[in-house]
């Protein structure tokens, strides 16, 4: 049986800068097929020219077994291939029939929509999935979850044989990450193939057969899933050996820590609504404090009370000895605060502006005399930004949207670092960034401390809180429950601290 | 240090579009030449000069709005109460007794209330959170009936040489307000280019969440837009008013907000903000007042003209689609 989607040798430059060199692809029917690979591999340049987004330079692209000159996203989708992406292209106010059918819809005397026959249609269509829900409300009532699902539902009932899944799981949780799984299943039973992109290596284990790696714009390797590893994974994307890593431990923070100085900043009792109610802290200089917890337990809303963007109604927070909050971001970064916020593109990148500006954007006060920005000692202090980091960049001038994920997310470090603050809070550094800029991301971040800075990091993997983190403030429904300190931690006194908070909350919900 | 002196590329550069309005505007010459009787006589640029500065003085503020993502709709009425207040000002009996202080208030006192429009615009629209359409739209309902009540509705006529040179005055016998057009456009440049306060303003029009997560002053700078938009404006008021030796409150500045946004995006500023193009919003402005100046000048109706306005607005936005490709 010919592969339902064969590309090979594919070729494509951006301006001379080849972006993919004689890379390949191959997808069996039915099959669940995982991409994997450093920001900046190849992957979406490769989706891309797959669903014709792009156009290759050179190479061919089979769909089952002919050949394809899919020219624009349209024709891939009608050609059966459907793309999820992670900023989801559907309506949030209008309902779930009217996302599911749009573009398609059923129609009675040829003019008007069948609205009984659309929901109907709907309603079936998700009830495959095992997903009960009320069609005729709009895509924004429902979790993020869901409007994927929908998302996923809507391409299925166009009859897509393939479809491709950008990081589906990046802002599910694990409840909800299991329903995704279950449809991504189900789609395989029906025959439907799913080319699975993601970060999360222990997700291809639990559900893909085979996995494809990229490196550089090339190909690697495509293993099955049953006979690999996740160090051999790993190391397949880094293109290092799979023992040096082993014996280097997982990620970039393990190591001596600094010693620890005075408080920089404390917090007591703080609360600024429903979503954290009672959060205590207290950071010394030259210490990582994490922030443990599950989705929902406050970690970003206690770091928003830090950098005075949500208002404290109750409670005290402690800078430097001076009791108060800072009034606002402004006022957080002249007492020395850094945010690196979670949501890289909602609140982090100024997409049209420079790698430069962008850069420099914390800072500005500092480089500006009367009122006019030096520009000179900016080009330098940029300079050394791009070159003590290592982003790729093709000059500071470049818009940052050019830059891939991981190389964003380091400007926006280099963006707080360059403020120089006393304590910066990291809202999950890592997220969505490639195995390399992570390990090197998180050196940095262990770096900085070492010179008597001090951290606030927040993060969704156990992995790097356990080995990044001196100490862990572990939160539960907005309050700060117990504390864990490092040496000792590990991933299951992290989980077992988690789990028993959960039970006494059940305990207190019962009374 | 030769990289030090370059200016900085980003959402200030002139791309593609800038080189359409450049063809645009010499297809315009060229044709004014080839049928426009007289076309190639001074008298015809002192004209179109010293009809472009208000235009171009105006779309210059709007630029800087919409660089935030905002609009002005008020600019016009703005025109009209700062005319509307000069000539009250200079003609009173103060005015009359102290002629020079008079004209000096007859400056100030216009552009200060301006101004204050500006202010109201500014806190409406980053305090209040009010979508800027609606309110700007306050001013530009209500902006124009205080002129009128200020002036009980008359025209106001005058002869005073020395306000008047605002309007009819030469330098290097090129008509002063194109002067002072320029003037305006430089240093806005710079201030765009060279100063945190720039810097702020193209980062809160790319990304305002971010802009504010990094410490930028979002109130501050938006509300400073809007009362550099009103302060051109009056500006503006104050020229024509000066053109014309009368102040019709009616009539200064009218359907002003469609041509200065006109001028703005076909010089490239982007309705979502992140850009301030500034001498493009002159070459917007000097095509629009180039295309009124050719259907007039060939017997079209005025309203016609209206029509070829819109024309263009919805030529611009269409180049604007190519941007992010």
């Amino acid at each position: 049986m010919a592969a339902l989607v064969s590309m090979a040798g594919i070729e494509k430059s951006f301006a001379g800068v080849p972006a993919l060199r004689q890379a390949s692809l191959d997808v069996e029917p039915g099959e669940i097929h995982a991409l994997i690979g450093q920001n900046g591999a190849g992957k979406s340049t490769m989706i891309k020219v797959l669903t014709g987004v792009y156009r290759r330079d050179n190479g061919s692209v089979h769909l089952a077994g002919r050949e394809s000159n899919v020219a624009s996203p349209r024709e891939a989708q009608e050609a059966g291939i459907a793309t999820i992406y992670q900023e989801l292209n559907l309506v949030p106010l209008r309902s779930v029939t009217e996302n599911m059918v749009m573009g398609y819809e059923p129609k009675s005397l040829g003019l008007f929509v069948n609205w009984r026959e659309a929901n109907r249609r709907a309603r079936e269509v998700l009830s495959r999935f095992g997903i009960d829900i009320d069609v005729g409300e709009p895509l924004a009532s429902y979790s993020t979850a869901i409007q994927q699902l929908v998302a996923i539902a809507r391409a299925v009932s166009l009859d897509a044989k393939l479809v491709i899944m950008d990081e589906p799981t990046s802002s599910l949780d694990a409840s909800e990450v299991e329903v995704l799984f279950g449809v991504v299943r189900e789609l395989k039973k029906q025959g439907v193939s799913v080319l699975y992109v993601s970060h999360f290596l222990d997700e291809l284990f639990q559900i893909c057969d085979r996995v494809t790696t990229m490196r550089d714009g090339q190909t690697v390797s495509t293993r099955d899933v049953s006979s690999t590893s996740k160090l051999e994974l790993i190391a397949d994307m880094l293109g290092r050996d799979k023992g040096e890593i082993a014996a280097e431990g997982m990620t970039e923070f393990a190591g001596a820590s600094a010693k620890r100085g005075d408080v920089v900043v404390s917090a007591a009792g703080v609360s600024t609504g429903p979503r954290l109610s009672q959060f205590d802290l207290s950071l010394h200089r030259g210490e990582i404090v994490g922030l443990g917890g599950l989705l929902g337990s406050g970690r970003t809303e206690a770091a928003k009370a830090l950098f005075g963007v949500d208002d404290v109604i109750g409670g005290t927070i402690t800078i430097h000895g001076e009791t108060g909050q800072p009034s606002g971001p402004e006022s957080a970064i002249e007492k020395g605060i850094g945010f690196l916020t979670e949501d890289r593109k909602a609140e982090g990148i100024i997409p049209d502006m420079s790698v430069r500006e962008n850069l420099t954007l914390a800072m500005l006060p500092r480089l500006t005399h009367r009122g006019q920005i030096d520009f000179a000692r900016e080009r330098d202090l940029v300079e050394k930004f791009i070159n003590n980091l290592g982003i790729k960049t093709a000059h500071m001038d470049q818009p940052i949207r050019e830059l891939s994920g991981g190389n964003q997310q380091k400007v926006l470090l280099a963006r707080w670092l360059a403020t120089e603050p006393d304590v910066l809070i990291l809202d999950e550094p890592t997220r969505g960034v490639d195995v390399g800029a992570k390990r090197e991301i998180q050196s940095f971040i262990r770096r900085y401390v070492e010179k008597g800075f001090g951290v606030v990091l927040i993060s969704s993997e156990f992995e790097e809180l356990v080995e990044g983190a001196d100490r862990i403030v572990v939160m539960h429904e907005g309050r700060s429950v117990s504390e864990l300190t490092n040496p000792g931690i590990t991933e299951n006194t992290l989980v077992n601290a988690l789990a028993n908070n959960d039970e006494e909350g059940r305990a207190w919900n019962v009374q | 240090m030769e990289r030090a002196v370059r200016l900085p590329k980003g959402p200030t550069s002139i791309g593609l579009r800038f080189h359409g309005g450049l063809a645009a505007l010499l297809l315009l010459l060229v044709f004014n030449t080839l049928f426009t009787p007289n076309f190639l006589q001074l008298q015809t640029l002192f004209v179109n000069i010293s009809q472009v500065a208000t235009i171009a003085i105006v779309a210059m503020g709007m630029t800087i709005v919409i660089a935030t993502g905002g609009i002005d709709l008020s600019v016009g009425a703005v025109m009209a109460l700062a005319g509307a207040l000069a000539p009250l000002i200079f003609q009173s009996d103060f005015g009359v007794a102290n002629p020079a202080l008079g004209i000096a208030l007859a400056f100030v006192v216009p552009l200060f209330v301006a101004g204050l429009c500006g202010v109201f615009n500014g806190v409406m629209v980053a305090t209040m959170n009010v979508q800027p359409i609606i309110a700007t739209l306050i001013l530009f309902i209500s902006g124009r009936g205080i002129a009128q009540v200020l002036t009980n509705g008359n025209l106001q006529t005058f002869s005073n040489p020395t306000f008047s040179y605002l309007g009819t005055g030469r330098i290097l016998g090129l008509p002063f307000q194109g002067w002072l057009a320029l003037a305006i456009a430089c240093i806005l440049f710079w201030v765009i280019a060279r100063t945190i306060w720039g810097r702020h303003l193209l980062a809160i029009g790319g990304n305002a969440r971010a802009a504010y997560l990094s410490g930028g002053p979002v109130r501050r700078v938006k509300i400073g837009a809007y009362v550099i938009c009103a302060v051109l404006s009056g500006l503006a008021g104050l020229i024509v008013v000066a053109i014309n030796s009368a102040s019709d409150a009616a009539r200064n500045g009218n359907l002003m907000e469609l041509d200065a946004i006109a001028a703005a995006v076909v010089g490239g500023a982007l309705l979502q903000g992140g850009r301030a193009p500034i001498f493009g919003a002159i070459l917007g402005a000097i095509i629009i007042q180039l295309v009124k100046y050719t259907l007039l000048a060939n017997g079209v109706e005025d309203e016609v003209a209206l029509i070829a306005k819109a024309v263009i607005i919805i030529f611009a936005v269409w180049l604007q689609q190519f941007r992010r490709a």
